[in-house]
């Protein structure tokens, strides 16, 4: 089975993070890093390798030329080899176009299985395996905090809010996966030191047969106008207990459905 | 912590920042746990291994990273930032595995030093016995040849990894009086008659077993001789020498620790209306614990790079585990007194740096030994 898992570089969520003059995620002065579900669907991919049940995992971003770090990282937790999607005129795309990217690169490759994170940490639209799944005709699994391969028959567990679902699907398919589905392995050192070594393969939009106009800002189905920071923490309610503050307490978690 | 690293590569690069990930996410999140309920992080030292961080300074056809000693000990003094324990253990595993690297045969580095590289397996030292550590050629445990086994009986004493290694660079007298009928052995940590007493309760490492242990009629096979028959004391002076530079990254490490936390704190804590870092007496005090720590550092990773290079290192050596352990005993003291009543009290991990550096004067030759081994060469005018 081969296998394209998707990766993202993302700023750090651990940082500070900021919005450029555009409202556009500002990826040059951030600190950036894989998004962290990514190590999870990487992990996926490496534990299926592991078993025998694939021979060959590919690793597929779409982003600047700082994202060749993340394919390294990517790559260093085991992955064969990556394709990156750089150009200029993707700069600013939303969800929607990006997939079209995507769906253009996997139009090159070779896949029975497609592994994503359900969501990024940046911009957590998670609807990229259903778009992904729409565009190239297959089965789109999404959610899955388990998934196993017997033959060319995937089934996943399904993390819903009050338990799981049961679905199965036959390859080709995109699965995305949230990180109760495993624990990401660090890179070793040999795996750092082959990682250098791997292949990568750039692809501009004309080599996705792409015109630019149709990515982008440009292209965007959508656009952010407005943007405000987070308001500060406010001091919180304080009850004074006398003699009801249990009461109190049992109603303020019951009017904010935490009981 | 904000140290300027000069590193040799960028593989060396990419090394010590992989050390510092895991560091973060598994040490840094479990270190007040397990010191407080004494129990060894065996799974931390695996994933450790897993990443190929427990045969760094080993050549790649052994099995190690082929990583030079420079660049070992900044990924010791990572570690030891979070978990001294931690960077102790494989500043022991590599100490364990020095006698076959370098003195091994062929067949027996082939045979063994993959496994032990690989990073499934930790190792235990043997040399210090209750009567003697500081005069180790006294040595009393003996291994007796019958046959093409050795028969090995005697008591080790303070033996880090007792009851958890998987095997032990053990040291026994094969011979006369002295340094000259000492041999080395490779022992399983399995091997019948081989028993791990009582762990001591210790002032700290308390996550680390340290315990005597007693060596009952235990036949080692002859082909795990490593070295020549009453060559060994050699090969245990030489693994102190390279294992001392382990210990002074170690106490490198930690005293940063101590001396990052004591910063925050003074830079947070006021008294008389201001931040007590702005007292004079205080900063002056953070000041030289620093510029020490800075010292400790290049006088660690010069001796480093001697032996990187080939050249004799041992005086270094000696001045670096002395220096540098001497160092984390004194800052890691005024780091509780910057914390003045809460340096007290463990709910603030700078007691148990304080306690942790204790050790570090103490083991791999104490301080004393090592003043011993500068004057000697200073009295032979090398
Ligand atoms: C936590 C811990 C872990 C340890 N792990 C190991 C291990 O894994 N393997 C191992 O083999 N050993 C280990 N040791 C033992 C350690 O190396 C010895 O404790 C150390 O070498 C000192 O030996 P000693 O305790 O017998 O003290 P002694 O040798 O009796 O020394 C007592 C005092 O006399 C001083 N002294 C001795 N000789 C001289 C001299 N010639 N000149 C001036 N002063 C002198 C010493 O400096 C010391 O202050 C460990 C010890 C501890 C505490």
């Amino acid at each position: 089975m081969k296998i394209v898992v998707l990766v993202k570089q993302v700023p750090d969520s651990g940082l500070e993070r900021h919005l450029s003059s555009d409202f556009t995620v500002d990826r040059a002065s951030a600190s950036n890093v894989i998004s962290e579900l990514d190590e999870n669907a990487i992990e996926a991919a490496m534990a299926l390798a592991d078993a025998g049940q694939a021979d060959e995992v590919t690793v597929l971003t779409v982003g600047p030329d700082h994202a060749v770090e993340t394919i390294r990282k990517a790559l260093s937790m085991g992955p064969d080899k990556a394709v990156h999607v750089q150009d200029d005129a993707i700069a600013g795309s939303c969800a929607v176009t990006t997939s079209a990217v995507l769906a253009a690169a996997l139009g090159t490759l070779e896949y029975d299985l497609v592994l994503c994170a359900t969501e990024s940490t940046d911009g957590a639209v998670g609807g990229m395996a259903q778009m992904l799944g729409a565009r190239l005709g297959v089965a789109a699994m999404t959610g899955a905090r388990k998934l196993t391969v017997d033959g060319q028959k995937l089934t996943v567990e399904r993390q819903t809010e009050d338990g799981h679902e049961t679905l199965t699907a036959s390859t080709p398919a995109v699965v995305s996966v949230w990180d109760s589905m495993n624990t990401p392995r660090y890179p070793s050192l040999k795996g750092i030191m082959a990682a250098k070594r791997k292949p990568v393969t750039t692809l501009s939009l004309s080599d996705l047969g792409l015109a630019p106009d149709t990515v982008g800002a440009a292209g965007a189905t959508s656009k952010v106008v407005q943007a405000e920071p987070r308001p500060p923490r406010s001091a919180g309610q304080r009850i004074t207990d006398e003699g009801e503050g249990g009461v109190a307490l049992a109603e303020y978690l019951a009017s904010q459905k935490f009981v | 912590m904000t140290v300027q690293r000069i590193l040799p590569s960028e593989e060396a690069e990419a090394v010590v920042d992989l050390a510092r990930q895991i560091a973060d996410a598994e040490l840094a999140p479990r270190v007040a746990d397990f010191e407080a309920r004494g129990e060894f992080p065996r799974e931390v030292l695996r994933t450790l291994g897993r990443a190929g961080l427990l045969g760094l300074p080993y050549p790649e056809a052994d099995g190690g990273a082929g990583q030079p000693y420079e660049v070992y000990l900044q990924v010791l003094e990572e570690l030891a930032y979070r978990w001294v324990v931690v960077a102790e253990a494989v500043s022991v595993h590599t100490l364990a595995c020095f006698p076959l690297a370098t003195a091994g045969t062929d067949r027996q580095r082939d045979t063994y030093l993959p496994q032990l590289l690989a990073g499934d397996l930790l190792g235990g030292y043997c040399l210090t016995e209750p009567a003697g550590g500081s005069d180790a050629a006294s040595l009393s445990t003996s291994a007796v040849r019958e046959g093409d086994r050795f028969r090995v009986n005697g008591t080790k004493a303070f033996i880090t990894h007792a009851g958890v290694a998987d095997f032990y660079a053990l040291f026994a007298r094969t011979g006369g009086p002295g340094a000259g009928g000492v041999s080395c052995l490779h022992v399983p940590g399995d091997a019948p008659g081989l028993l791990p007493q009582r762990p001591e309760d210790k002032m700290g490492l308390n996550s680390s077993p340290t315990a005597q242990i007693v060596f009952d009629d235990v036949m080692v096979d002859a082909d795990r001789l490593v070295g020549e028959l009453d060559g060994g004391f050699r090969i245990a002076m030489a693994a102190l020498d390279a294992g001392r530079l382990g210990i002074a990254a170690c106490a490198v490490g930690l005293a940063q620790a101590a001396l990052d936390h004591a910063v925050e704190y003074a830079r947070q804590r006021e008294q008389f209306g201001r931040p007590i870092i702005d007292f004079q007496g205080l900063g002056f005090l953070l000041a030289d614990m620093a510029t020490s720590i800075a010292a400790a550092r290049e006088l660690t990773l010069y001796a480093a790079r001697l032996k990187d290079a080939g050249r004799p290192f041992s005086t270094a050596a000696a001045q670096a585990k002395l220096f540098a352990t001497d160092t984390a005993m004194r800052v890691t003291t005024d780091a509780v007194q910057v914390l003045g009543g809460y340096g007290y009290v463990s709910d603030y991990p700078v007691e148990r740096y304080f306690r942790e550096a204790k050790v570090l004067q103490i083991v791999e030759g104490t301080n004393q030994i090592q003043r011993l081994v500068i004057a000697r060469r200073l009295a032979k005018g090398e």
